[in-house]
């Protein structure tokens, strides 16, 4: 899923000196990923067909479980979209602009990812909670929420377009601006259109990562049926109250929209490469 | 014409630019000729407004514009490595100009197609910059340039990304482009055959000054300094005489004041044939001779000729530094 941020790198004959991997690698690799991922994935998809599809679209359509597959789905689409606004600024004021304590703040904006989320969610409450020392109360409401994925979320759409917007032709800026274009035409013409795929794919790992969020939300957002719980927070009330099936059902969907997201972005990267 | 008076620039500890001054008239092709790092760019880039001077003005036209935005210079400015847009196609971005004046779509349509015509990419309207060889990049950047009826076009060392043959078409090509549209036009290189073979001026610069300015064979034969002149083309040094090497003629036999000297070896470089010889006081020197020439002499390593300076007295200088030692 990684490697989706990336901007793919040229083409390159490589010539190992041992030949190909060969079929103990392949069968490593095969090995490994099943254990890992397709296994899992299998055994969760089998877990929410236990009472056929009928049962699957029950739980799923469970109003709770609906409320929460939706409020995490718009939650998670304007976080990822609030991320290229804001990440594309600080990408930006990264790399464009000389401060002192760049790096500083460089090394700061991995923290909220490198940071385990409960303590996320710590941070964020002793801040906007219910003491808060600034009389900001977001408790269990869904700024609160907002709030928390736009915080472990920060740093994608940063790194995916900090290397891009190295890159960036500084003389085609300065061709831009001897043809009449302003700061910001040449922004929107000739800068954002290198951007995009490193966008996409930085919203893209934005929302995927918002939408199975756990530990940042279950603290600040209060987790309130049909009010500020998202999609992660039911499941575990599910698993709690013995419901796996159902748990499993509302997971599977969960993962349907992860994966209908990445793949959509991939074929639109790769539609604008060709391009 | 560009006038330039007294600019100054420099970049923290280095002087790019010393109070420097010049003229470029009005329908020239003016080159700016100098080795790298002699401020030959910055000056370029200071008169497209990319950077601005410490001191001094520039006048495009009889308009200050020292303190001007490049957006409001009327510049077309062209880059050695093309700053193509490489998300649009060939026909977006020579109309690019035009399309943020808000200039009618049928008007740009009718603009881009003759441009591209008359920089003979007639038929790549639709591809992308990375679908272009690094000379039809060039040539799109200079119509991409010329779209908007610049005063003056600026083109920073446009063909030094290019390989040599390239390059050669090229040179010609803008050569008659010039004469066609007639822009003043002020060219950067460090490529002295470039200069002397496109511009009808040409402006020499070293270390942060302009050494001499005047027209190609001006510069070839009445060079002000030692600089100018081994920066042009070859030197050879016989005594404290420099003088180009095709102007040293080799004798068979003793004559005048013509200096004896032994042929250290013998170079055939097509027509020309260079001959390295050295004086009888050990002081190397080569000279440039026509197949003809040196097929009359019959030269070989270890032949004792004698060596006479012929061509126009003017166009030798009398050593007087050793600068000469870091061009040659």
């Amino acid at each position: 899923m990684a490697s989706l941020a990336v901007p793919k790198p040229p083409a390159r004959t490589r010539r190992s000196l041992g030949g190909g991997v060969g079929p103990i690698g392949l069968g490593v690799a095969t090995l490994w990923l099943s254990l890992i991922v397709l296994l899992p994935l299998a055994a969760v998809l089998t877990k929410s067909l236990e009472g056929g599809l009928g049962g699957f679209w029950d739980a799923i359509s469970a109003p709770s479980a609906r409320y929460a597959l939706l409020l995490t789905t718009a939650i998670s689409a304007l976080v990822a979209l609030i991320n290229v606004v804001t990440g594309t600024l600080i990408a930006w004021v990264l790399v464009r602009d000389d401060f002192r304590g760049k790096s500083l703040v460089n090394a700061i904006i991995d923290l909220p990812f490198a940071l385990p989320t409960i303590v996320a969610s710590i941070v964020l409450l002793s801040l906007y909670g219910p003491r808060s020392p600034v009389g900001i109360h977001l408790y269990a409401t869904k700024p609160a929420v907002i709030l928390a994925l736009a915080f472990v979320t920060l740093p994608f759409v940063v790194r995916s377009v900090q290397p891009v917007l190295m890159e960036v032709d500084r003389e085609a800026e300065q061709a831009a601006a001897s043809l009449g274009a302003s700061g910001w035409t040449t922004f929107r013409r000739i800068i954002l259109p290198a951007l995009y795929p490193a966008l996409l794919g930085g919203a893209g790992l934005a929302f995927a990562r918002a939408i199975g969020e756990f530990g940042s939300v279950v603290l600040i957002g209060g987790g309130i049926p049909r009010d500020t719980e998202v999609a992660s927070q039911y499941i575990a009330k599910q698993i709690e109250t013995d419901r796996p099936a159902s748990a499993a059902a509302v997971s599977v969907a969960l993962l349907l929209i992860s994966f209908a997201v990445l793949f959509a972005i991939r074929w639109f990267t790769k539609r604008k490469d060709v391009g | 014409m560009i006038t330039v008076t007294n600019v100054s620039k420099r970049f923290g500890d280095f002087t790019a630019l010393d109070d420097v001054s010049l003229e470029v008239p009005d329908g020239s092709l003016t080159a700016l000729l100098g080795p790298s790092g002699s401020g030959k760019s910055t000056l370029l880039r200071i008169i497209g407004g990319l950077e601005f001077a410490d001191s001094g003005s520039v006048v495009i036209h009889g308009e200050d514009v020292t303190g001007v935005v490049p957006q409001k210079r009327g510049i077309g400015f062209v880059f050695q490595h093309y700053a193509a847009f490489k998300h649009m196609t060939v026909h977006d971005n020579v109309g690019f100009g035009l399309k943020i004046r808000k200039t009618p779509k049928e008007r740009i349509d009718e603009r881009v197609n003759e441009l591209l015509k008359i920089v003979g990419l007639g038929g790549f309207a639709k591809r992308y910059p990375s679908q272009l060889s690094g000379g039809q990049r060039q040539r799109m950047a200079l119509a991409r340039a010329l779209a908007v009826e610049p005063r003056v076009l600026l083109l920073d060392e446009p063909f030094g990304a290019l390989d040599a043959k390239v390059r050669a078409e090229l040179r010609e090509w803008l050569r008659r482009l010039h004469e066609e549209v007639h822009v003043t036009t002020l060219l950067v290189t460090h490529d002295q055959e470039e200069a002397l073979s496109i511009a009808d001026n040409i402006a020499v610069m070293d270390n942060a000054h302009i050494e001499q300015v005047g027209g190609p064979r001006e510069l070839y034969d009445r060079p002000a300094n030692s600089f100018v002149m081994g920066f042009l083309g070859p030197v050879a040094q016989v005594d404290d005489t420099l003088v180009r090497p095709h102007d040293i003629s080799l004798l068979s036999r003793p004559e005048g004041d013509a200096r004896e000297a032994q042929v250290t070896r013998v170079s055939h470089l097509g027509f020309e044939v260079r001959v390295e010889l050295q004086l009888g006081d050990g002081q190397p020197v080569f000279a440039q001779l026509t197949r003809t020439e040196a097929a009359q002499l019959e030269l070989s390593a270890g032949d004792i000729v004698w060596l006479a300076l012929t061509g126009d007295r003017d166009a030798r200088l009398v050593s007087e530094d050793d600068r000469l030692d870091a061009v040659a």
